[in-house]
C-alpha cells in the first residue's frame, strides 16, 4: 500500500514546498506512529484472542497510515530521507503527535476510550482530508477514512459494552474517560477546530449510550503539535528508536 | 452384507483416506489423543505469540514491524482455529485455556527460550516455523477432518512466515560483520532446540503405532527431523551460516545428512517444566486472562441486559 | 512431533479435558464466508464472542484477514441443527432411487449433449 501510494507522488519536487505542509503530514504521521506503538505494547495480553486479532488489525492499520504519510512527508521533501529516517531519528522535541496517543494503555477500558477519542477525531479529519487537493494525501486519508470508520466502530462498541456491562467495568471506563479527557481539546487547535462540534455529537451519542458523564473538570493539557510532550513519549520512543540508534545506517 | 462392528467401519474410514468427522463414533483413544495433540497444537500457537511480540515494539524499521504484527496475529488465529478444531471433541476452549493457566496442560518447548536479539525473528521464522511447516503438512493429510481443514488454512499462512524470517536473516548475513555475527549466535542458540521439536527418537516415542495407524501422524518423529536438516542445511550454506554441529556432514550412503546427538537431558528438562522461560511465559497467560476477566464478564453482562430490554 | 509434547518418563499420557471455570464463557458462534460473488456461503469455523456484532467483527478480523471473503454469516453454534445421514436409514434407500439420477438414463449419441 505505501509503495503504491509513494509512487504516486511527483518524482522530485521542482520547488521546495512550503515547510508547514511538510509539518502537518509528519504530525499526522506522528500521531498514528505513536498510537501504533502504545497498541504494539499489547499483543498477547488481550482479554480474548478475538481481541488480540482485532487489535492486530488496528495497530496495522494505524502503522500503514503512518508510513504511507512519512514516505508522502519525505517524497514533498525531496531530500532522499525514508519512511524510517523520519520515524527513527526524530526526537522527542521533533515529534509533534497530540499527547493523547502517547499516553500509556492502561486497562482495556482506558485503550477503549483513549482509542474513541482518537478514532472520532480520525474520521472527520481524513472524510475531509481526502478531497485535499493534494492527491497522495487524499488518496491515504480516503483509505484511512474507511479503516477509522471500522476502528471507531469497534472502540465505541467497546465503550458501550464495558459502560454499559458491569458495575466495575462502568467505572473503569469513567475513570478512563475522567483521565484523558483533558487531552481532547488539543486535537480541535487551529484549523481543526471545524472537527470539533461533530467529534462532541459523536461523543454525546456514545456516552449517553454507555451510560458515562462528560468529566467536570474543564483542565486540558497541550502542547503535542509544539513538540511539548508528556514524559511519557521519550520512553516509548527510546524502545522504538533503539535498534536504529544502536546500529544506525544498516539494512534490515 | 458384512455387518461391521463401529470400531471396523471407524477404521475401514481412515483405511479409505476418508475424514472422520465430529458427530462419526470413534475409539476413546483416538478422541484423546485428538484433543491431547490439538489443544497442545493450539496452546503453543497461543504462548508462541509471546518470544515475538517481544520485538515488535523494537524492529528495526516499520515494515519489519509490519510484518511482525501481522505474524504473531496470525499466531493468534492459528491458536483460535485450532481450539475450534478441538472443540468438535466436545471439549471448552475456556478450560483447555484454564488448564494450561493451571499447568495442567502443555505446550512445544521451544517456546520455552527467549528471544535475545533481533535476529532471533529471523531464526524462529526460518527454523522454528521452518520445523513446524515440515510437520504441519503432514497434519494437512491427517484423518480428523476438523483438524486437517484447520492446517490447510495455518499451512497457507505458515509460508508467508518462514518467508519472512529467512529474509531477516538475509539482510543481516549479506550486512555488516556486527549484523552477521548476530544472526549466527541466533542459529547457535537455536539450531538444537529446533531439531528437538521434532520429539523423541522413534524408539523412545510411546503410541507411535497407533497414532500412523489412526493417521493422526503419518510420518514418525526421525524421518520428520531428518527431512528438516536435509532441507536446512542448503539454506544455512546460502546464507553462510555454521550450523553449531560438528558431526553435521552428508552421507552419500544414506543419501541424507548425519547429524549429532541431541541433548535429551536438556530436552527432557524443558519438557518436565524447567526451561529458561517456562514459568514467565504462563505467568504472563495467566496475567493476561485474570486482567481480562472483568471485561469478558461486561460483555456478558451487557448482553444480557441488552437481551432483557429487547424481550421488554 | 512438531507442537505435541512427548510424555516425559513417569508422566501421564492422558491430559484433563476439564476443569471449573473462573467465569462464564462467551457462547460459540459457527462462521460462513462467501469468497467470492457467485458462489455460496461455506463454512469456515467458529469463534466466541459475547454478542452478534461482536461476533461479525470478529469473523471479519479471524477469518478474512487476507481478503478471503466478500460475505460474512455468523449463526449461534446452538442454533446449527443437524441431520446425519449415518443415523437415517431413509437417506441410504434414497440412494436406491436411481431414476433420480441423470446418468440413469440413455440419451442417442447423435441427439447430442443434454
Amino acid at each position: 500500500m505505501t509503495n503504491e501510494i509513494a509512487s504516486t507522488a511527483p518524482q522530485g519536487t521542482p520547488a521546495p514546498e512550503p515547510p508547514d505542509r511538510i509539518m502537518t503530514l509528519l504530525a499526522y504521521a506522528d500521531d498514528n506512529m505513536v498510537l501504533a506503538q502504545r497498541l504494539g505494547e499489547l499483543i498477547s495480553n488481550a482479554p480474548e484472542l478475538e481481541i488480540d486479532i482485532a487489535l492486530g488489525n488496528i495497530t496495522l492499520d494505524h502503522l500503514g497510515v503512518a508510513r504511507a504519510l512519512y514516505t508522502h512527508a519525505a517524497n514533498t521533501e525531496g531530500e532522499g530521507r525514508t519512511e524510517d529516517d523520519l520515524a527513527m531519528f526524530r526526537t522527542e522535541r521533533d515529534y509533534t503527535n497530540l499527547l493523547l496517543v502517547e499516553q500509556p494503555s492502561g486497562d482495556f477500558a482506558h485503550t477503549m476510550v483513549r482509542q474513541l477519542f482518537f478514532d472520532a477525531y480520525q474520521m472527520e479529519l481524513w472524510k475531509d482530508l481526502s478531497v485535499s487537493i493534494d492527491p497522495t494525501l487524499g488518496g491515504i486519508a480516503a483509505k484511512a477514512f474507511k479503516e477509522a470508520t471500522y476502528h471507531m466502530r469497534f472502540s465505541s462498541g467497546w465503550v458501550l459494552r464495558l459502560g454499559d456491562g458491569t458495575e466495575e467495568s462502568h467505572r473503569r471506563t469513567q475513570d478512563g474517560v475522567d483521565a484523558l479527557w483533558q487531552y481532547t481539546s488539543e486535537m480541535f487547535e487551529g484549523e481543526a477546530g471545524k472537527y470539533r462540534s461533530a467529534w462532541t455529537t459523536a461523543m454525546e451519542t456514545a456516552f449517553v449510550e454507555a451510560n458515562l458523564e462528560f468529566p467536570s473538570d474543564p483542565y486540558q493539557r497541550t502542547g503535542g503539535r509544539g513538540g511539548f510532550h508528556t514524559e511519557h513519549l521519550g520512553f516509548l520512543l527510546s524502545e522504538m528508536q533503539w535498534m536504529q540508534r544502536s546500529y544506525p545506517g544498516l539494512v534490515w | 452384507m458384512v455387518v461391521m462392528s463401529p470400531e471396523e467401519q471407524f477404521q475401514a474410514i481412515i483405511d479409505a483416506e476418508d475424514k472422520i468427522e465430529p458427530p462419526d463414533w470413534m475409539p476413546d483413544g483416538y478422541r484423546k489423543t485428538l484433543i491431547r495433540q490439538i489443544a497442545q497444537h493450539a496452546h503453543s500457537e497461543v504462548i508462541g505469540m509471546q518470544p515475538e511480540a517481544n520485538w515488535i515494539t523494537r524492529a528495526p524499521t516499520l515494515y519489519r514491524k509490519a510484518i511482525l504484527i501481522a505474524k504473531v496475529q496470525d499466531e493468534a488465529g492459528h491458536g483460535l482455529y485450532l481450539y475450534s478444531a478441538a472443540e468438535t471433541l466436545g471439549v471448552k476452549r475456556d478450560e483447555m485455556q484454564e488448564l494450561l493457566h493451571q499447568g495442567k496442560h502443555k505446550y512445544s518447548s521451544i517456546f520455552n527460550y527467549p528471544t535475545l536479539s533481533w535476529a532471533d525473528m529471523g531464526t524462529i521464522g526460518w527454523l522454528v516455523d521452518g520445523a513446524a511447516i515440515t510437520n504441519q503438512v503432514m497434519l494437512t493429510r491427517g484423518s480428523y477432518g476438523p483438524y486437517a481443514r484447520a492446517m490447510v488454512r495455518i499451512c497457507k499462512e505458515e509460508s508467508f512466515h518462514q518467508r519472512q524470517g529467512y529474509e531477516v536473516l538475509i539482510r543481516l548475513c549479506q550486512g555488516s560483520p556486527e549484523q552477521k555475527a548476530m544472526a549466527q549466535d541466533s542459529i547457535n542458540r537455536w539450531w538444537w532446540p529446533a531439531l528437538m521439536m521434532f520429539g523423541p527418537h522413534d524408539s523412545d516415542s510411546t503410541h507411535t503405532e497407533q497414532s500412523m495407524k489412526w493417521k493422526i501422524k503419518r510420518v514418525t518423529n526421525d524421518d520428520l527431523r531428518q527431512q528438516f536438516v536435509d532441507m536446512t542445511v542448503r539454506q544455512a550454506d546460502y546464507l553462510g551460516l555454521e550450523l553449531p554441529d560438528p558431526d553435521l556432514r552428508w552421507n552419500e550412503e544414506r543419501g541424507h545428512y548425519d547429524f549429532g546427538d541431541i541433548d535429551w537431558e536438556e530436552f527432557w528438562h524443558v519438557v518436565k517444566g524447567n526451561g529458561p522461560m517456562n514459568r514467565e511465559r504462563v505467568a504472563h497467560k495467566v496475567k493476561a486472562w485474570k486482567d481480562g476477566a472483568w471485561v469478558r464478564e461486561a460483555a456478558t453482562a451487557h448482553a444480557k441486559k441488552r437481551e432483557a430490554r429487547s424481550a421488554a | 512431533m512438531t507442537y505435541e509434547v512427548p510424555v516425559a518418563p513417569g508422566e501421564k499420557a492422558e491430559i484433563e479435558e476439564t476443569t471449573e471455570l473462573s467465569g462464564e464463557s462467551w457462547p460459540m458462534w459457527e462462521v460462513f464466508v462467501r469468497a467470492h460473488r457467485g458462489i455460496s456461503h461455506v463454512h469456515i469455523g467458529s469463534l466466541h464472542a459475547p454478542d452478534v456484532e461482536t461476533a461479525l467483527e470478529n469473523a471479519r478480523d479471524v477469518y478474512t484477514r487476507r481478503g478471503e471473503g466478500v460475505s460474512v454469516w455468523v449463526v449461534p453454534s446452538t442454533e446449527v441443527h443437524a441431520f446425519e445421514p449415518d443415523a437415517a436409514a431413509d437417506y441410504v434407500e434414497a440412494n436406491e432411487k436411481v431414476y433420480r439420477l441423470a446418468t440413469t438414463y440413455e440419451i442417442p449419441e447423435e441427439v447430442g449433449q443434454m
